[in-house]
């Protein structure tokens, strides 16, 4: 970047990532934070807004049927998919090892767990959800 | 020596991403998607008096805050660690930028839990 004599040569940052296919799923995968920071603000933005009365939580209501946010939620919940994805990848390497029978435990039996407890709380979740329909 | 406070937000991101894994998925089909679009639980399903009222009772107030203040406090975490890679010297106005989005987001799902009321 820099030209600064005292420094001297800087090889250059932009695009380093689309040189390889591995760096461009790194930096997709770290891009899913920016969709959890997102749907946070989404939430935050909804938990004001009811806190401000009837016509302004309706005002957020209208503004989730906007094609532009349920574009937005689209690319969210992709996005969360493969937050959750690579999460569970990581796991095995973040975690206190475990020991089954004298062996380490396996990553894929790491992995598939995560992805079965996800899987479970998704349909709990969405059964408590038409259980509270209106 | 002075003790760090980095395993406070690596605490955060680490409960953060667990629970946006295991929920974000739904959440955001749900209140993003489903209700907005009427499908499968009706276009009234976060309708004001509802809404209200699962954000009165303590518990829709418990998993609201948790969950908006746990997935910001990830993301920015991740997010502050992303910007070396990116170009973007990691330094303390990165850092108060990064965590202070954070921290306004949980402060306004504070105080706009709290003026519900219960």
């Amino acid at each position: 970047m820099s030209r600064d004599p005292a420094i001297g040569y800087r090889r250059p940052m932009r695009s380093w990532w689309r040189r390889d296919r591995f760096f461009v799923r790194y930096m997709l995968r770290e891009l899913t934070a920016l969709a959890v920071l997102v749907y946070a603000i989404v939430l935050a933005v909804g938990v004001v807004r009811l806190s401000q009365g009837e016509a302004a939580f309706d005002g957020w209501l209208q503004a989730l049927r906007s094609p532009l946010s349920l574009l937005l939620h689209v690319v969210l919940l992709l996005s969360m998919v493969v937050h959750a994805h690579s999460w569970f990848e990581i796991m095995p390497k973040t975690m206190p090892l475990i020991f089954v029978g004298g062996r380490r435990l396996a990553a894929r039996t790491i992995q598939r767990t995560g992805w079965a407890a996800t899987v479970v709380v998704t349909v709990v979740v969405f059964a408590l959800a038409l259980w509270a329909r209106a | 020596m002075k003790r760090s406070n980095a395993p406070i937000f690596w605490l955060l991101f680490g409960a953060g991403g667990m629970l946006s894994a295991l929920l974000g998925t739904v959440l955001v089909f749900i209140t993003g998607l489903a209700v907005p679009l009427g499908f499968a639980l009706g276009a009234d399903w976060m309708s004001y008096p509802r809404a209200l009222a699962f954000a009165q009772h303590w518990l829709g107030k418990a998993f609201l805050f948790v969950v908006i203040a746990l997935f910001a406090w990830h993301a920015v975490h991740r997010l502050f660690h992303s910007l070396h890679d990116v170009g973007v010297h990691a330094g303390m106005t990165a850092k108060l930028l990064c965590y202070g989005t954070a921290a306004v987001l949980t402060v306004a799902a504070v105080v706009g839990l709290l003026s519900i009321g219960f």
